[in-house]
């Protein structure tokens, strides 16, 4: 598992390559709490090379999501794969969380 | 074969049982005595039902053949859970779980925070966690649940053993369990708590032979084995599964509720006198504006960071436009002073300390909106951030002190299967005075009690109908206290006032009774292989007050919000000499007891009684005696001295059993 991250005009996308999983979790807490903390409170995390995330993947996610939230910002996901989708299903995560096409397009609204 | 003799007799004591208590309905009830007639007979109904879903246990006993191997990269985390025990106890048995076979990284768990044991911990080479810095003190802390789902977040283990700070493990324990994982749907296994510092006779009731035993290889049967918080694995991936579906039903929940009270919480806010302001108003009308879209955009399921996420901008943008409006007013008040006193305050230090104060008073807390505080608290609760807790997974239930069997229900509902493996594979403390033991008991009715009335099993619609009795089954057994006090008053109030609470004592009551009682301790006989149980039939009677006490202050707690006196079990032996005053309740009841059987044999003499229900009230008034007197024993015993060659093991750790 690997993440990196690009800070541009509105927004901070962390990309994340491989397996998001109990293993890789608290490394992603990691980044996104040193983005957040480097200034950019508005977050895409993009998922199009995450081929597997399991439920501590979705946990990290929610305190990263919290994270951004109390910093003023918000944390959006895009790019994701099947596997992701039918996590974010199967824990009605959807409900919470929505998925954009692209790290582009997350924050195109706002 | 075993099963046959089983099924057998629990169909026998099923048909026996009905046949009795249905006569004791329809035609045994003295109406006149209706006061005690009739809570004799529920009494009895509650006793039939208990046994009734003993029998629906023990019908579908699993024994379980050992698991295969498990997958060589399963990773592991050993959680010992403390508070305040006693640091030497704590290393004895982090000690042991470091020395654990399998690999995995070994973990104390400490929510006493003392660095004293961080110290020991470290230079022992075991990790050391306490809750982190999101636990501030205004978040519920939720005793042992909130510290491992604490530690569920700087962990990453496939795997969870948990063990409470005395049960020593054994050094195969991970071996001889993990293999059951290889079933992708198996979230939890299960294993037998054991006291070694209980002497044979057991006189604080601590073994329970029968639920480490028949009891959850029954549920196992059911596939409604029970968590039991100690001495058990638990995969990872189901736990977190678990917190995110809470996660997403709190949330949900909170957004709801929080959008349903806007429209009162303006209205409220327009009435108050702070609404004179033309800036409140206006930013009233923003507030109402935004929590009714948002209320739209929750009909056509739009996803809730998004709603809550708008709701807070365009609130946020509101209050930020009107208050600047309103600086920029005063803004160019001060410069226009400025400008007449052509002093040392210059332009762009007014706009300067304006765009600060924009700024601050725009905050939630600054702006006049945070004088509103019922917009306030609705628009605090209109996020995802679940800020009424420390962290927003909280995969283990926090809904009772008792978070295991809650969890596992839970669990069970998610579909996930679990497991008991009869071995045991841990060495326990046991409390060793009546009150630490007394503690402890109310605290696990309290517990049980708390999921009954929050969570029904019998209403979970995910669970199926064999799961929601296991899981009610146990529940039921912790009413048994009222039962327990009408059948300490009925002999009582017979030998005393002459008083029967059925038509008469004959033929008809012996015939349909004794062959009921003799088929239900048959039942217990077959169904435990003879394990010893007549304690644990002591206690569940001789323990009446606890038990009461258990279901009234659950039920105040859960109701009505009161607390519960909530207590940590101690490990170390309370000194002291015998303390009597425990039991008082119990005491009055053996001598209201005794008084009975002077009072009933001298009513008999005086010709005032009839032999034969003299007799059988004083059998049973003997027997209640019996049943009390392990208290006795209870208050006398003074702790365990190990014997030379110790107690011994039983079934030698049930090896051939599983």
């Amino acid at each position: 598992m690997q993440f990196s991250y690009e800070v541009n005009d509105s927004y901070a996308e962390v990309k994340s390559v491989g397996r998001l999983n109990m293993v890789a979790a608290p490394k992603l807490r990691e980044v996104v709490a040193e983005v957040v903390a480097g200034g950019s409170s508005r977050v895409v995390v993009n998922l199009a090379e995450t081929d597997f995330m399991d439920s501590s993947g979705l946990g990290a996610l929610i305190g990263c999501l919290k994270a951004a939230r109390q910093a003023g910002g918000d944390l959006r996901i895009a790019g994701v794969q099947p596997q992701v989708k039918m996590v974010l299903e199967l824990t009605n995560m959807d409900r919470v969380l929505t998925a954009y096409p692209t790290a582009e397009a997350a924050f195109g609204d706002d | 074969m075993t099963r046959f003799w089983t099924r057998l007799i629990v169909l026998l004591t099923v048909i026996l049982g009905v046949n009795y208590v249905a006569w004791r309905w329809m035609a045994s009830l003295n109406w006149d005595a209706w006061w005690i007639a009739v809570p004799l007979v529920l009494a009895e109904t509650y006793s039939l039902i208990d046994v009734m879903l003993f029998g629906l246990t023990v019908w579908n006993i699993k024994l379980r053949k050992p698991p295969p191997p498990a997958p060589a990269d399963a990773t592991v985390d050993v959680f010992i859970t403390t508070y305040n025990e006693p640091l030497d106890l704590v290393m004895t048995t982090a000690l042991a779980a470091k020395d654990i076979r399998w690999p995995h990284s070994t973990w104390i768990l400490d929510d006493g925070d003392r660095p004293e044991m961080r110290e020991l911990a470290e230079s022992n080479g075991i990790g050391y966690v306490t809750r982190g810095a999101d636990w501030t003190p205004d978040m519920p802390r939720h005793a042992k649940a909130g510290n491992l789902n604490n530690a569920l977040m700087v962990t990453s283990g496939e795997y969870l053993l948990i063990l409470d700070a005395d049960q020593v493990p054994e050094p195969d324990i991970l071996d001889k369990t993990l293999g059951y994982f290889n079933d992708d749907k198996v979230a939890l296994v299960q294993t037998p708590q054991y006291f070694i510092n209980v002497p044979a006779d057991d006189p604080l009731g601590s073994q329970a032979p029968l639920f480490y035993g028949p009891i959850q290889q029954g549920k196992d049967g059911w596939n409604a084995a029970f968590f039991c918080g100690s001495n058990a694995i638990l995969r990872r991936e189901a736990l977190m599964q678990l917190g995110l579906v809470g996660y997403v039903k709190a949330t949900e929940k909170s957004v709801r509720r929080a959008l349903a009270a806007s429209r009162t919480a303006i209205r409220k806010a327009r009435r108050s006198p702070e609404a004179g302001n033309p800036l409140v108003e206006q930013m009233l009308n923003e507030v109402e504006a935004a929590t009714e879209s948002a209320q739209k955009e929750l009909e056509a399921r739009a996803s809730l960071s998004e709603i809550t996420y708008r709701v807070r901008r365009k609130v946020d943008d509101a209050v930020r436009t009107l208050v600047a409006a309103d600086f920029s007013a005063l803004q160019s008040d001060l410069e226009e002073i400025a400008a007449m006193e052509l002093a040392h305050v210059g332009e762009s230090g007014v706009t300067t300390v304006a765009r600060d104060a924009v700024d601050r008073m725009s905050g939630r807390d600054w702006s006049p909106l945070g004088a509103l505080e019922s917009v306030h608290a609705v628009l605090d609760a209109i996020s995802v951030e679940r800020t009424d807790e420390a962290q927003p997974i909280m995969p283990l239930a926090t809904i009772s002190v008792t978070e295991d069997m809650a969890t596992a229900m839970r669990l069970h509902g998610l579909g996930w299967r679990s497991v008991y493996h009869h071995e045991i594979l841990a060495n326990g403390l046991a409390p060793e005075d009546v009150k630490t033991m007394l503690t402890q008991r109310l605290r696990w009715a309290q517990g049980t009690m708390q999921v009954l009335l929050r969570e029904n099993p019998l209403v979970q619609r995910r669970l199926t109908w064999g799961q929601r009795l296991m899981y009610f089954s146990t529940m039921w057994t912790y009413l048994s206290g009222f039962a327990a006090v009408v059948y300490f008053a009925a002999p009582i109030i017979y030998l005393t006032l002459g008083i029967l609470p059925v038509n008469s004592i004959s033929f008809d009551f012996f015939i349909r009774f004794i062959p009921f009682m003799v088929v239900n301790q048959l039942l217990f006989l077959v169904a435990g292989h003879g394990i010893p149980t007549w304690r644990g039939q002591q206690y569940s009677l001789a323990l009446f007050p606890t038990w009461i006490k258990a279901c009234t202050t659950a039920a105040r707690n859960v109701w009505f919000g009161r607390p519960l006196g909530f207590a940590v079990t101690p490990k170390a032996r309370q000194s002291g000499g015998p303390s009597w005053s425990l039991i008082r309740p119990q005491i009055i009841v053996a001598l209201l007891l005794a008084v009975a059987l002077v009072v009933g044999l001298i009513r008999l003499l005086a010709g005032m009684s009839e032999p034969l229900g003299t007799l059988v009230n004083v059998a049973w008034v003997a027997f209640d005696l019996v049943v009390l007197s392990v208290l006795v024993k209870a208050v006398l015993y003074k702790g365990f001295v190990p014997e030379v060659v110790g107690p011994e093991r039983p079934e030698e750790r049930n090896a051939d059993a599983v």
